[in-house]
């Protein structure tokens, strides 16, 4: 279903491409043996080959061949046994060997599709054009002296992963549904931490506008966005100044632009006959880079589970809902937090898991998450280890507490990281599934309310729920709900 | 293919080396002698010829992803025309 | 001239041994030898008191039994090897004061072994001509001076060839026992050629470019400059190895070369180029190249024509892959991290003030060339056009290496020329490296041997090419042809104090 915005003079469609640029995790560089760690004092993880002292080579580190090859499995696109790292030649203060080595006509990974789930619950397939590795910059301070640029190596050299996609996009929400897709590929795999305030993945934006079915327009590039929200926004901006300048009887300027997160806009960077003319060629100081089919294979079959993978297994085999699966596949950290949740669970109360799933993921979703969000707090930070929350579960599954307990059991766990038992215990909760009192105490509640209990009689069905709330009101809400509607409903009935 | 003043002062700014005016015709036509002496390549039947891309058969040797470099910023800095604050410092870039 | 600067690497490797002399007594001739040849210009840093510590930790090895065949031998090192804390400037005013904070691979093989480092010499800018007449630090001067027709010495100046120059000039002048090189397209071997020494050039992958500053990646390869073929086998033998630093560096063992050495040549195919007659090569050098025949023939070597068709292509070739690579290899002299900085219109001010002080004009020629063929729309006529002709010289080696073991061509098409006599012309400086060329390109050994002298009276080389990897039977063809020729002419002292 396409989406096409109206301007003053008729209809428009919106095509958008991305470059994601996403870190590699590794150890150490791409080319050279020094930390990859964010924060470290400046210029302290720089060699002499990162600094592109004289005389400096680079020599390949293996992991970011190996993250590149699973990405490229991840998001199921070809894998190339053999290809080439270019030299991309330009000036700049942060990249001291005067050119980047990067992968131009020969890339690591070739084309594949990806499949995005849109928030109408829609899907649908976004091209990828390639990811090949090549070398991050250092960076280039310019607000700490009045004259002078302060330049820092410690990210330069580093490995980064640029996955191409085609201009399949016609609106911001599916680029940022594909950017939320590559993400949560790649954080599942464990080949980028995804980590976007500390730049570990960042966009570069291409959008042009036409007329639906038109040619493609000219495109302005948008580089370095660091947000799918801003990456968004320039969409949005970037659509609307396309739009204007045609609809004025302009021309789009091909050029590349960059994000102002202040204002929300887009400004012009330079223009395409200020383009530069990188002189792309074989880095000599490198070789082809070659590896088997079988050490592909042998990658693939130490894969782990993907998300869409993960969420259909939770659909076919836990019974969770579409929706409720999809929620917590959306980050590898929930969906683990819920998996291993689910394993305590299940070896506590002696059930299948496919029994128990539901009410497992119910409780994540709704009582954890809600309670985090409050909170402001990561998964990883949870007040509540997997091991409490499989405890509180198993608590109401065994009918120890009800569940309106369970509530007031949780809301203290929040509080003070106690377990569930040792709070049930020392504060009485256990729940009253002793007939014999419970069928006393109907029969006292039944005497005190003869009006009502005539009232019921009478026809008024509802009432049914006023008796089940005064006996909880006398257990202090301890009552097994299910025997006290075992036992009220044949007295009532009388 | 030969080369004019202009396409010299792009080569020039592309290499990043200042050339003042008076030196471009003098270098178009150095360049040219020597642009018009590869020429006899053309020549050459290349078709269905690979590049060479090694002249030794080796393979690239992959090296194992550890920590074994870095941390001696002192050494990083000691030849740098400008250092301030355990940085590199150039005139400020404007963009 | 005192004598110990007289010997070859492997008489004062032996007289070490025996306890003649010391390495410090051959390091002070040395250094004395050096002070009065400053005017050849040679040497661009003497590290004196650097030399005679290392020539007291090379006695200590002599005296503890744990020398080599290097130890206590004082070389002289190209100014392009990188060496910890002493100048290191590819003779570039770029590199203006730059001193590493490290070591390159191929001199710290040298030091390993005991080798003592004299000091740093002068060279083309970047490895970057074929006369030693493009460095920052001035010329070189040849020890060598033509003999006019009345017997005397011409008082010109004569260029030392190049790119290794100041090297050449060191062992020739007898102010080093020995050299350290580095060819690219005949930068060890043809001003060998032109000094009357030996100049050896490995397969390209056994030494390690590590520390090297780099001119043409794909071509850049260490070598020994020495006075004899034996003395280039045992230097050889410690600046090669196998250098994970390095990803185009091979592992393989190095044999020891000097065993190679058999004198031994009987069935041997040599295979001799007709492209290589080319034409307005002079005839002492086609009179030269076909007594060499005669000397393998005569030593029981096969002597076989082959063709190597793609060979007048090389040149051009080189002249494209060399400066694209080049242009890259220079960008990072930018004024940020090392070497000389101008100040200008801010960054790009800067970085373009800087280059176009820090660079000569051949280094910018060749940039700007470089720059050229690599640029937008231009790269598949000139860059990828050029890697497939080399892919077809390489190809007429291989097939060539079918039929026989080495290949014999002269060395250089003339002997070394009057400073100044070609460096109007680029091209015809280009072309002195015509017949060095092609062997780079194919990444193959080859070696220069001093065969005889020109009509006056200077001297003349002819090369060996040998098979990927076998530099050994290239050594034994060399060492073979070295005494037939039995070129013992030395340079007549001129300079300094006579």
């Amino acid at each position: 279903m396409a989406k096409y915005i109206q301007g003053a003079t008729g209809e428009w469609e919106v095509v958008i491409g991305l470059e994601i640029h996403a870190q590699v995790l590794s150890e150490a560089k791409l080319f050279s043996g020094s930390s990859t760690k964010f924060g470290a004092e400046p210029n302290t993880q720089v060699s002499f080959v990162c600094s592109a002292m004289p005389g400096m080579l680079p020599v390949i580190n293996e992991e970011c061949i190996r993250q590149a090859i699973r990405t490229g499995l991840a998001m199921g696109c070809e894998i190339n046994l053999r290809s080439v790292f270019d030299r991309k030649n330009y000036f700049y203060a942060d990249l001291p060997q005067g050119y980047q080595i990067s992968q131009f006509k020969d890339p690591i990974v070739g084309e594949g599709v990806m499949e995005i789930t849109l928030d109408d619950g829609s899907t649908k397939s976004i091209g990828v054009e390639r990811l090949h590795l090549e070398q991050d910059a250092g960076k280039s301070m310019h607000d700490q002296h009045p004259s002078q640029t302060y330049v820092d190596l410690n990210r330069c050299g580093v490995a980064l992963m640029e996955i191409v996609s085609k201009p399949d996009m016609r609106s911001a929400e599916e680029a940022g549904a594909y950017f939320r897709k590559i993400r949560t590929l790649v954080r599942y795999a464990g080949t980028c931490d995804g980590n976007m305030d500390q730049g570990s993945m960042r966009a570069d934006v291409n959008v042009s506008v036409r007329r639906p079915g038109a040619e493609l327009g000219t495109r302005s590039e948008t580089k370095n966005v660091n947000s799918i929200r801003f990456m968004m926004q320039v969409i949005d901006f970037e659509t609307r100044r396309q739009i204007d300048i045609l609809e004025d009887g302009g021309e789009v300027a091909q050029e590349t632009r960059q994000f102002d997160p202040a204002t929300g806009t887009t400004s012009s960077l330079r223009s395409k006959e200020e383009a530069h003319d990188y002189r792309y060629f074989p880095d000599p100081d490198l070789l082809p880079l070659e590896f088997s089919q079988d050490y592909v294979d042998e990658l693939a079959k130490n894969m782990p589970e993907l998300p869409d993978a993960k969420k259909a297994r939770f659909v076919e085999d836990l019974g969770i809902s579409d929706y409720n699966a999809a929620v917590l596949v959306a980050e590898k950290e929930n969906a683990d937090y819920f998996e291993d949740l689910l394993v305590e669970l299940s070896a506590k109360c002696g059930q299948d898991k496919a029994k128990i799933a539901t009410q497992a993921a119910n409780w994540v979703i709704v009582d954890l998450f809600g309670a985090l969000k409050k909170a402001g707090k990561p998964i990883i930070d949870s007040p509540i280890s997997t091991a409490h929350g499989a405890e509180l579960l198993a608590l109401q599954v065994d009918g120890t507490i009800s569940g309106r307990i369970a509530k007031d059991v949780f809301e203290i766990m929040i509080e003070t990281g106690q377990a569930p038992e040792q709070i049930v215990e020392e504060k009485g909760l256990k729940q009253v599934s002793d007939t014999g009192a419970i069928e006393a105490m109907i029969d006292e509640i039944l005497a005190e309310n003869q009006d009502k209990v005539e009232q019921y009689r009478g026809g008024k069905d509802k009432l049914f729920g006023f008796f089940v709330g005064q006996v909880m009101k006398k257990t202090q809400g301890k009552a097994n709900p299910q025997v006290v509607n075992q036992l009220l409903r044949p007295k009532l009935d009388g | 293919m030969s080369v004019d003043i202009k396409t010299v002062a792009k080569i020039a700014d592309l290499a990043r080396i200042a050339v003042r005016e008076e030196e471009l015709a003098p270098l178009a036509g150095e360049l040219n002698n020597i642009l018009d002496w590869i020429e006899q390549l053309s020549e050459v039947n290349t078709d269905g010829v690979a590049p060479m891309t090694s002249v030794v058969e080796v393979d690239l040797p992959w090296r194992a992803d550890k920590v074994t470099d870095g941390g001696y910023r002192d050494d990083i800095l000691a030849n740098a025309p400008s250092t301030e604050h355990g940085f590199f410092s150039v005139p400020k870039v404007i963009e | 001239m005192s004598e110990l600067t007289r010997l070859t690497l492997a008489e004062a490797r032996d007289g070490l041994a025996k306890g003649d002399f010391t390495a410090r007594e051959m390091t002070a001739q040395h250094l004395k030898a050096m002070e009065q040849g400053r005017e050849l210009n040679s040497y661009i840093v003497e590290t004196a008191d650097m030399a005679l510590d290392m020539a007291d930790k090379a006695d200590h090895m002599i005296r503890g039994g744990n020398a080599t065949g290097m130890t206590g031998i004082p070389v002289a090192v190209k100014d392009l090897y990188c060496t910890k804390d002493v100048h290191s400037c590819s003779a570039s005013h770029i590199l203006n004061g730059f001193k590493p904070k490290y070591e390159s691979t191929v001199t710290a093989n040298l030091w390993q072994d005991g080798a003592v480092m004299l000091g740093k010499t002068n060279m083309d800018e970047f490895a970057m001509g074929s006369s030693n007449e493009t460095s920052f630090y001035g010329p070189v001067k040849n020890p060598w001076r033509a003999t006019k027709a009345d017997g005397t010495l011409d008082s010109r100046d004569y260029v030392p060839g190049g790119s290794s120059g100041g090297s050449v000039a060191a062992v020739a002048g007898h102010m080093a026992i020995a050299a350290t090189g580095t060819d690219t397209g005949g930068s060890i071997r043809q001003p060998a050629a032109f000094t009357g020494l030996v100049g050896m050039k490995p397969t390209y992958g056994r030494c390690s470019r590590w520390g090297m500053i780099a001119f043409a990646s794909s071509l850049d390869q260490a070598g020994p400059i020495t006075r004899t073929v034996r003395d280039a086998a045992i230097m050889m033998e410690s600046m090669a190895s196998y250098d994970v630093k390095d990803s185009t560096s091979v592992e393989r063992t190095v044999p020891n070369y000097e065993h190679a050495l058999t004198g031994d040549i009987r069935g041997m195919k040599i295979g001799i180029p007709k492209e290589y007659r080319m034409d307005g090569m002079p005839d002492e050098i086609e009179k030269l190249w076909q007594q060499g025949i005669a000397w393998l023939k005569d030593a029981g070597a096969e002597i076989i024509d082959i063709s190597l068709p793609h060979t007048k292509y090389a040149l051009p070739t080189y002249y494209i892959v060399a400066p694209a690579e080049a242009s890259s290899n220079l960008a990072r002299y930018d004024g940020v991290k090392y070497g000389l900085r101008v100040e200008g219109d801010g960054l790009p001010g800067m970085y373009k003030n800087t280059r176009a002080e820090g660079f000569g004009d051949e280094v910018k020629r060749r940039i700007l060339i470089g720059t050229y063929v690599l640029s937008a729309g231009y790269y598949d006529a000139y860059y990828l056009k050029a890697q497939k002709i080399r892919t077809l010289i390489a190809q007429d080696f291989a097939k060539a290496y079918e039929q026989v073991d080495v290949i014999l061509t002269p060395t250089a098409p003339s002997a070394a020329f009057a400073m100044g006599e070609k460096s109007d012309d680029p091209i015809a400086m280009y072309l002195n490296d015509v017949f060095t060329v092609p062997a780079s390109l194919a990444g193959l050994p080859a070696i220069s041997v001093p065969a005889g002298l020109s009509a006056d009276a200077m001297p003349l080389g002819l090369q060996l090419i040998g098979r990927a990897f076998d530099e050994e039977t290239m050594f034994r063809a060399a060492h073979v042809l070295e005494h037939a020729a039995g070129f013992t002419a030395t340079p007549k002292v001129w300079w300094g104090e006579k």
